[in-house]
């Protein structure tokens, strides 16, 4: 069975982004960029499903300008099989994003999508589930564990008392959470592999895709309210004199 | 106008989180409706029916919607929803996870995790880890928000409204459950709790956790973890604070052996009052603690639970 992972060029977790002066947006201006990381759980997922058998192909997509290969590149060095470039100067929104990537998964039809459940730009834990809804499939979101049995995918989920287990009808859309797995990192030699294996660009006009002006609009960009360092305290003594007389919190 | 509001809920009580999407319910204004879908769930309806300024409940009481599949509830969701002009709900893993669903069926975005309401259509939201604050607009005709609970204030008791049953049943037979393991405490929840305290991977296992809970005890506190503490296996996932994991905001916060990542930060930076407890003076979490000792925190927890 085919595996498709979406994944999305973001800035490196590692970084603190700055708001611009004009708080029209964040400065990205020569920000490291990297393979979104929960992007990389579900790189790392779908080559271990080919790596026990379960699956014959994996391949790895992404919606962007041109800079967007790199990730693509990345996804191939790990061990995708194939990647596909959708040209895309302007990032979509997420129910664009889904949109896009339902004619994907038209045109390749996979019994699996493993996708990031968020993007650490933007933060919204949306697209997997939009997709899920847009193709009419069921979705197993924050994924701890994935096991597939004939046509049916077991997902462990994470859940806000702890973890859920749900039986999932292939196809099926599947969402990564941190514990799912350990990615690996791309060795010399597969990075130079990955230069020869293929990658499709698409112009995103050739799709089809019915892509409406989005209904959200930024207004602004703006830091969030600063904390200030506070003092250190030197003994214990004197931190629970602090919380009880000057904090008034215990 | 009508607002309709997904209620959290664990079918016999609601979630406390509903509460607070009340509140934000309450300031853009208009009748506030909420749904119940559960299982045996008249218990959480009957609460529901107890918030303040909320006009309406209703009920859908069916085993479909018993463990909260994504793809009946948002059936469900959209169904109900076409007549409102906003569709609400708290931004646990519940609502995260059918919210989109709905959004992407009524052919809308969805506004994530806002912190405040600016008026009837704009609202802000944090992006990039908190590290900076978007302040959205939106012009969709039907708006689907979730709603992150911690930035707003529960509303009160109010006269119980009525409860209205919806004979929908919504089963896409495309999920099954197959089994939960939830984590049992008797401690406040964490999202809930006026005080949190949190380990790191400087509490170096599992069993050392117990230091923490003596404290936690005498301060009626939840315990929560960084991702470091979780990921090795000290403690199990639902305790993870951070940008991925849970966003706490109470009264008092103390880190124990937690470095003070960006991703750590964003979970429990709006804390009104931070301790932080790390043997190394130059951890960045000492950049946004109001009081930092800096020690040994295997010679401090035992101290400070025998002094509190
Ligand atoms: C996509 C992504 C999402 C993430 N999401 C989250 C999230 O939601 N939440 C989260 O927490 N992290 C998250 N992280 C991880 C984050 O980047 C950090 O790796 C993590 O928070 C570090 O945890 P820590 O502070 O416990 O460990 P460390 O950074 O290793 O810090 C341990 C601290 O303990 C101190 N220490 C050690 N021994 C002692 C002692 N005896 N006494 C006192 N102090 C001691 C050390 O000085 C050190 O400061 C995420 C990362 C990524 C890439």
């Amino acid at each position: 069975m085919k595996v498709l992972v979406p994944i999305k060029r973001v800035i490196d977790y590692n970084v603190k982004v700055r708001v611009k002066a004009d708080q029209t947006d964040v400065d990205l201006a020569n920000v490291k960029m990297a393979m979104n990381p929960f992007c990389e759980i579900a790189v790392e997922e779908a080559i271990r499903l080919k790596e026990a058998g379960h699956a014959s192909e994996v391949v790895v997509v992404s919606i962007g300008p041109n800079t967007c290969q790199e990730q693509l590149r990345t996804g191939l060095a790990l061990g995708a099989d194939r990647a596909i470039h959708i040209i895309s100067d302007e990032m979509p929104d997420a129910l664009n994003a889904a949109k896009i990537l339902q004619k994907i998964v038209e045109k390749e039809a996979p019994q699996l999508v493993i996708l990031g459940k968020q993007s650490i730009d933007s933060d919204n834990n949306q697209t997997g589930q939009m997709l899920a809804a847009l193709c009419g499939y069921p979705q197993g979101t924050f994924a701890s564990k994935l096991v597939l049995e004939g046509d049916k995918a077991q997902v462990t989920r994470e859940v806000d008392g702890g973890l859920q287990t749900l039986s999932l009808s292939l196809p099926a859309v599947v969402t990564t959470d941190l514990r799912l797995n350990e990615p690996r990192y791309a060795t010399l030699p597969n990075i130079m592999k990955a230069k020869k294996k293929p990658l499709e660009a698409l112009e995103l006009g050739s799709l089809g895709v019915d892509i409406k002006a989005s209904g959200l609009k930024q207004l602004k960009v703006t830091p969030p309210a600063s904390r200030e360092a506070g003092i250190k305290v030197s003994s214990v003594d004197e931190l629970l004199e602090k919380l009880k007389n000057e904090a008034k919190v215990i | 106008m009508a607002i309709l509001i997904i209620a959290e809920h664990h079918h016999q009580h609601l979630g406390a989180e509903t509460a607070k999407v009340v509140d934000a319910a309450q300031q853009i204004g208009g009748d506030i409706h909420v749904l119940v879908a559960g299982s045996n769930c008249q218990g959480a309806a009957t609460e529901a029916a107890k918030l303040a300024n909320v006009q309406k409940v209703l009920v859908a009481d069916d085993t479909a919607y018993q463990a909260q599949l994504a793809e009946n509830i948002a059936a469900l969701v959209v169904e109900l929803g076409r007549d409102y002009s906003h569709i609400l709900t708290a931004a646990t893993t519940s609502g995260k996870n059918f919210m989109p669903r709905v959004a992407a069926m009524l052919d809308v975005n969805q506004i994530s995790d806002i912190i405040s309401v600016e008026s009837v259509d704009t609202y802000t939201r944090p992006i990039y880890a908190g590290n900076a604050i978007a302040t959205v607009q939106t012009t969709d005709p039907i708006q689907v928000i979730t709603v992150r609970s911690s930035a707003f204030e529960a509303v009160s008791q109010g006269d119980e409204v009525p409860i209205e049953s919806i004979a929908l049943v919504k089963d896409l037979g495309l999920s099954s459950f197959v089994g939960e393991e939830l984590t049992k405490s008797e401690r406040p929840e964490l999202t809930a709790a006026r005080v949190v305290i949190s380990g790191g991977r400087g509490m170096q296992n599992a069993e050392n956790f117990k230091l923490l809970e003596g404290i936690a005890d005498r301060l009626n506190a939840a315990i929560g973890a960084s991702r470091a503490a979780v990921d090795a296996g000290f403690v199990p996932n639902d305790m993870q604070v951070g940008q991925t994991g849970k966003i706490v905001a109470p009264d008092l916060y103390i880190a124990v052996g937690i470095s003070g990542a960006i991703q750590h930060l964003a979970g429990m930076k709006d804390a009104k009052v931070i301790v932080a407890i790390n043997k190394d003076e130059d951890a960045p979490i000492f950049q946004v603690a109001d009081y930092g000792l800096v020690a040994d925190l295997f010679s401090v927890l035992p101290e400070l639970e025998q002094k509190l």
